[in-house]
């Protein structure tokens, strides 16, 4: 068998192992999907009548505008998931007999990241879904949610590489976890609920420089107007800067964990 | 050889309770840490809402022009409801350590072990409601007034009281630190299916429909009266009268489960 396809199936291997992991446990599945479908209905039912302030965009409905908003905080929590789950391994031994073992060290956190895009996909499905069966349209149809499901999938890997990099810096679940309240507050600092025009300074200047604003505008504007270029190139470039992020930060950690034991 | 004293049932009950109060104080001061996301996360609502809604008081029908008040109460409610799941969350590990076991093979009846964890969420709910206060006043949210702030507190420590109840009726029946996101999750959604974002008129369909029903709209409505405006009996008693409801009724499952809980 080739090195490829060796490499190809330890992270298929691995990535399988953290979805169960995630499916078995109710307290990994609780924040990734539990959590942001209450949120999106309270939300939704709560503040629904914003859709009535002036320079509020034209959309048919607050479900359609928080559909984005609701996969952004899934994929989120999807990634801190994933990377208390690579803390607990790495507490329990796990992580050091797969160091020991003939396989290369990208692969470890490669298949990690592989189960948070899958649980990224999974989300993007569920709340398109919840969407559909409320009523909210998808503008732009199939290519629309097809747009909205490959930008949900790999922001969660994205994410999820920042979170294997402090899993593995730390080595520690507790410290992961304790992140859960940062993700909040980066979200709250976005347009991931709500129009960027339409906030209260500070969140609003924040929330124009954000980079997961771009990334919200580019699964949402597929669903609530049309595709347009600008906003996918803002979301690829925005994915791709946290990408580039969390392969340098895992990458120094990586180093860190293997010199200190 | 001196007759043994013998000291009254209620005292020793009293007694109890105060050492397992005492007991959840103390875990407190050893772990300051523990209670930091108890009092970050309402924090963290009221400052994110606030960010993002604020701008809902333009919409007609809203009752106050500053949404910092507008929201306060609920991200305090919101505090009373975390530290009344993390009392459950620590009665779970207690239970899984076998610490429960010991106490339930003392002298002391079951409701003392249960008002013990309870009255302890109660007044450790005050720490977060009175942090998530002074930012929101720091941010301009009007002063309650001192019966408005009565008034909150109470209703505050009621609300963490019910969610002990709650958190601590699950630990009892799952016996596990997994039942955690339940507990939490349960009081997120009782306390965000009311008033919380925005007036009755102003809500959608079916949240409409669950709010007008649900009685933690009252025990909110009650909290932030003295924010928004002045406070009346009107306006405190359905508050009063629903938290009572709760607690009769989630006491009364909590303690069921705790009779049951053998050792």
């Amino acid at each position: 068998m080739s090195a490829l396809a060796t490499n190809v199936r330890v992270v298929r291997a691995l990535g399988m192992r953290s979805i169960r992991q995630t499916f078995r446990r109710p307290q990994l599945i609780a924040p990734i999907i539990v959590f942001p479908t209450i949120l999106l209905a309270i939300q939704t039912g709560g503040a629904g009548a914003a859709i009535n302030l002036p320079g509020f965009p034209e959309v048919q409905s607050f479900l359609q505008f928080m559909l984005a908003g609701a996969m952004m905080q899934s994929l989120m929590l999807a990634g801190n998931s994933g990377g208390i789950a690579l803390a607990v391994d790495i507490e329990m031994g796990f992580t050091d007999r797969l160091f020991s073992a003939p396989i290369p060290r990208f692969a470890i956190v490669l298949g990690r990241l592989a189960g948070t895009a899958a649980l990224g996909l999974f989300a993007s499905l569920w709340f398109l879904a919840i969407g559909l069966i409320f009523g909210a349209e998808i503008v732009s149809g199939v290519p629309g949610a097809l747009i909205a499901i490959a930008l949900v999938t790999t922001s969660a890997m994205a994410v999820g590489g920042i979170g294997a990099a402090i899993a593995l810096r730390t080595g520690s679940a507790s410290v992961v976890q304790g992140l859960f309240p940062l993700v909040l507050v980066v979200l709250f600092i976005s347009t991931a609920f709500f129009p960027q025009e339409l906030m209260i300074e500070p969140a609003k200047t924040i929330a124009k420089y954000n980079p997961l604003s771009f990334i919200v505008n580019g699964i949402r504007d597929p669903m609530i107007s049309g595709i347009t270029a600008s906003d996918m190139i803002d979301a690829v470039l925005a994915i791709l800067g946290i990408v580039v992020l969390g392969l340098f930060l895992s990458a120094r950690a990586l180093r860190h964990r293997l010199r200190v034991g | 050889m001196e007759a043994a004293v013998e000291i009254p049932a209620w005292r020793a009950n009293l007694a109890t309770i105060a050492a397992l109060m005492a007991r959840a104080k103390n875990e407190l001061l050893r772990v300051p840490g523990a209670a930091i996301p108890g009092v970050l996360a309402p924090t963290i609502f009221f400052l994110g809402l606030n960010g993002v809604f604020g701008a809902l008081t333009q919409l007609k029908g809203f009752t106050t022009g500053s949404y910092e008040s507008y929201i306060v109460p609920v991200s305090m409610l919101q505090g009373a409801g975390f530290t009344g799941a993390a009392a459950g969350v620590n009665l779970a590990r207690d239970i899984e350590q076998g610490w429960l076991d010991r106490l339930l093979v003392s002298p002391a009846p079951r409701w003392v072990l249960l008002s013990g964890t309870v009255l302890a969420a109660s007044a450790r709910s005050l720490i977060p409601a009175t942090f998530v206060m002074c930012v929101a006043l720091l941010l301009g949210a009007g002063f309650p007034g001192i019966d408005g702030l009565f008034v909150t507190y109470f209703m505050v420590a009621a609300m963490a009281a019910i969610a002990a109840c709650w958190a601590s009726m699950l630990a009892l029946r799952f016996k596990s630190q997994s039942a955690a996101p339940l507990m939490q999750a349960g009081m997120m959604a009782l306390i965000l299916t009311t008033t919380a974002y925005a007036p009755l008129a102003l809500l959608q369909g079916w949240l409409y429909n669950i709010a007008s029903v649900n009685p933690v709209t009252d025990v909110l409505e009650a909290a932030r009266q003295g924010f928004v405006g002045s406070v009346t009996w009107a306006e405190t008693w359905p508050g009063v009268l629903a938290v009572t409801g709760m607690f009769v009724v989630l006491g009364t499952l909590a303690l069921r489960e705790m009779r049951r809980t053998a050792v």
